[in-house]
């Protein structure tokens, strides 16, 4: 799964341990997002578009869908 | 995770860490005090020996609460690395603990199959599973 998060917390200038905090994760995670690494559920993918006010496919979008 | 932990997930998951870590350290000392108490401070009464083994079993069952409320605590990603090494560390627990079994009731090897062998073998590669699984997601 691609996301844009990395995009999109660059654009509000949050660092990686303070968007972790607004989510309520570890920087880990947030990291391991970023990167391709680790898909969030779905009630985390809902909260980082609450967050950035956006949909969830704004942020998220399937990998084979896309290709 | 409901609203109040969401409110201070770190204060939340630092509380359910040292909790775990108290409850861990009450039921080594309280199987400590079961395994060498008989032998040093009450010898031969068997009614202490029976009473501190109770209590190292209820203790064990707050141990086992207290770990239930740090993995609730913990976030998806933790929670998933977590569950990979306990799945690992079962797997090789019981491989492990059963061709050890065999060996040692065939007569194949002299040593006698202790539980605190497997504990051992579970233990380390719990904390390998770990390690790996904080390695993968770094």
């Amino acid at each position: 799964m691609n996301n844009r998060l990395k995009v999109l917390r660059a654009e509000h200038n949050l660092t990686q341990a303070q968007l972790a905090d607004l989510l309520n994760v570890s920087r880990q995670t947030v990291n391991a997002i970023e990167k391709g690494k680790f898909d969030p559920s779905l009630p985390l993918a809902f909260k980082a578009a609450r967050l950035f006010k956006l949909t969830i496919e704004d942020i998220f979008q399937d990998e084979e869908a896309v290709s | 995770m409901n609203d109040s932990m969401d409110n201070d997930w770190k204060k939340c998951n630092s509380i359910n860490t040292i909790r775990l870590a108290k409850w861990t350290a009450a039921w080594v000392i309280t199987l400590a005090i079961t395994t060498f108490g008989p032998i040093f401070l009450w010898p031969e009464n068997d009614i202490i020996t029976v009473a501190t083994i109770g209590g190292n079993f209820l203790v064990g069952i707050g141990m086992i609460w207290a770990n239930k409320q740090h993995l609730a605590s913990l976030d998806e990603l933790q929670q998933k690395i977590q569950l990979n090494a306990m799945g690992l560390s079962l797997g090789v627990g019981l491989i492990v603990g059963i061709s050890y079994s065999t060996l040692a009731t065939t007569g194949i090897i002299n040593a006698h199959a202790e539980i605190s062998h497997l504990v051992i073998v579970m233990s380390l590669t719990y904390m390998v599973g770990i390690i790996l699984g904080n390695r993968k997601y770094r």
